[in-house]
């Protein structure tokens, strides 16, 4: 096992009934980055999740986390982890200290340090003034904070957060992208998983993209966009027939096309480098420019590019 | 030793003092059985039952206090049967999860609201008996303190044993199930010949050979004996029935009540273990 590998995922299949939900995937999270799991709604991305954290018994493959494996060590890897579980899981009867209170017995924090971490942990989620209020009446924000909080109280090596923004709003979930950066500064490791793309493009170090049970792709936020070299740009003319002409002798050009405001060319190469040379060749060429725009891909475009567009809701 | 199981045994007793609901429901039902069914059939059986004159020498009891061991039994029952309740909560509402991501060896769920439901029904037992007291009925006959003191132990060790081999029960099949309405069925079934085939209510001394013979078997059964027991003495006449018991009678139906516990424990564990909650 590589020092530096905190996750590693050898060949795991999982089945459910004849289902095969995971298909043999094998992927290696490094200790202290923010890696993001990505999938479409029944790709294999809760399966996989709960083998890791437990909740599931290993059926076929090697898992290791923290340095010890799931099979074998399960209680060692679950005194090694947090978890944020995707929907709000919260006793709406406990209190906030309470809840608290609760997670941190069940993991045997002696008392002192117990109560210290836990009006370190309210402090950070801006929670203290909710300590004595029962769940219930929290609002959807503090419900995810207060479950952050919760996941940090055993200070893990690995958090797991699962969609922990769903549902909120963008300035909650700015927020709560704060705390998630904090605390893996603190040198704690993340593994998420989230539906928003842009979330993931933001926070990751590194995302691995999980279809049909299968890694499909693994590399970071930037090496995923350039790798569909499907940068655009568009561009308006005086003449746009003549543009094409003057253009042929730039080598990153794929393909030129008309759009419905002029044309619409995509460059293989990083497109924001490509500009100044068809502006040049173009205004060489004696044709005024009205307008030029570049279009770099998103990573919504990464993954319906290697998830396809059906939606997947349906079946699974 | 590990105390985590205390952790769970907390929590679940935060949740039976803020349920208002269930909370006074559970404290009132088993009054309002002594104060209706009981005042209304002691005032016709104890008619009846001056026909049968006790034994010479031989207390005879009067309904009221016969039936008062019979609702202590009983509400014991209903409230083990229905302690496994709130795992199927925590199931649902994902909140099991936490505890099985956690260090702590699962068993310790079973053992934490097991001793709450325990709890609930120790509480319940002193409220039927303070009530009872209060409507007439005759526990604990010509006592001193020490042994009435005793006698409450005595009661209260029946209490657990019988409790615990349900509440267990109730988890093992909870822990199975996907929803409340589904052990409420299974529950309900289960109550109606456990509590009428035992001798909660009236001899079974008059039952069919079948029906006594199921009886026997039947942990309620052992639980009455139990409390009548200690309650009540040994020798004593009701509904037209002579009791008697010695201390090897009372020690077998103890046994009997924890040999039950030890093999729900069993099932209870197993099922824990192997218990997949995503």
């Amino acid at each position: 096992m590589e020092g530096d590998d905190i996750i590693e995922v050898r060949d795991l299949e999982h089945l459910f009934g004849d289902f095969a939900a995971v298909r043999g995937i094998s992927f290696t999270v490094r200790r202290g980055e923010i890696f993001s799991f990505l999938g479409p709604n029944g790709a294999g991305k809760s399966t996989t999740i709960n083998v890791l954290t437990t909740l599931l018994p290993l059926q076929k493959g090697r898992v290791h986390v923290a340095g010890y494996d799931v099979a074998r060590e399960a209680g060692e890897v679950r005194k090694a982890i947090g978890i944020v579980f995707q929907d709000d899981v919260l006793d709406r009867d406990l209190t906030v200290q309470e809840t608290m209170e609760f997670h941190g017995r069940l993991y045997s924090i002696p008392r002192e340090e117990r109560r210290a971490q836990i009006d370190d942990l309210l402090r950070v989620v801006e929670l203290e003034s909710k300590r004595d209020e029962r769940t219930k009446n929290l609002s959807g924000g503090m419900k995810r904070r207060l479950q952050i909080a919760r996941g940090l109280m055993t200070r893990p090596e690995v958090l797991f957060l699962d969609e922990p923004t769903q549902g909120l709003d963008p300035q909650t979930r700015m927020r709560i992208w704060e705390y998630i950066r904090q605390v893996n500064g603190a040198g704690t490791t993340i593994f998420l998983t989230t539906h928003y793309m842009e979330e993931a493009d933001i926070l990751s170090d590194r995302i691995g993209i999980i279809d049909h049970g299968r890694i499909v792709v693994t590399g970071t936020p930037a090496e995923l966009k350039n790798a569909l070299g499907e940068d655009v740009v568009y561009l308006e003319t005086e003449d746009d027939r003549r543009v094409r002409d003057a253009l042929s002798g730039i080598e990153e050009i794929r393909s030129v096309t008309d759009s419905t405001r002029g044309l619409s060319i995509a460059i293989s190469a990083d497109g924001s480098q490509c500009i100044p040379k068809i502006i040049d060749a173009v205004r060489s060429a004696g044709i005024g420019i009205s307008s030029v725009n570049l279009k770099k891909p998103t990573m919504d475009d990464v993954f319906v590019h290697y998830t396809g567009r059906e939606l997947r809701d349906t079946g699974a | 030793m590990a105390w985590e199981f205390l952790t769970v045994y907390w929590r679940e007793m935060i949740r039976f003092v803020r349920f208002r609901a269930q909370l006074f429901s559970s404290l009132l039902q088993p009054a309002l059985w002594m104060a209706f069914f009981g005042v209304a059939m002691s005032s016709n059986l104890d008619r009846f039952a001056s026909a049968i004159p006790a034994p010479a020498g031989v207390i005879p009891l009067d309904y009221l206090t016969f039936m008062a061991a019979g609702v202590i039994a009983m509400t014991t029952l209903f409230t083990s049967l229905f302690g496994g309740m709130s795992l199927l909560f925590d199931k649902n509402w994902g909140l099991m999860r936490e505890m099985l991501a956690s260090p702590m060896p699962r068993t310790h769920i079973m053992f934490g609201v097991s001793l709450s439901g325990m709890t609930k029904s120790f509480i319940q037992v002193s409220i039927i008996m303070a009530f009872g007291l209060l409507l007439g009925v005759q526990f604990f006959p010509g006592y001193s303190a020490t042994r009435i003191a005793l006698s409450i132990l005595g009661i209260f060790a029946f209490v657990a044993a019988f409790s615990l081999g349900f509440l267990l029960f109730s988890s093992a099949i909870s822990m199975r199930l996907e929803s409340p309405e589904g052990l409420q069925g299974i529950m309900t079934l289960l109550t109606l010949p456990l509590f009428f085939v035992s001798n909660a209510l009236y001899p079974i001394q008059a039952f069919p050979p079948l029906l006594q013979a199921l009886s026997v078997y039947n942990p309620l059964t052992h639980l009455v004996n139990g409390i009548r027991y200690f309650a009540l003495g040994s020798d004593f006449f009701a509904v037209g029935a002579h009791y008697t018991s010695t201390t090897a009678d009372v020690l077998g139906s103890f046994a009997y009540l924890a040999v039950f516990a030890a093999v729900m424990y069993l099932l209870a564990r197993w099922t824990f273990e192997k218990a997949v909650v995503t």
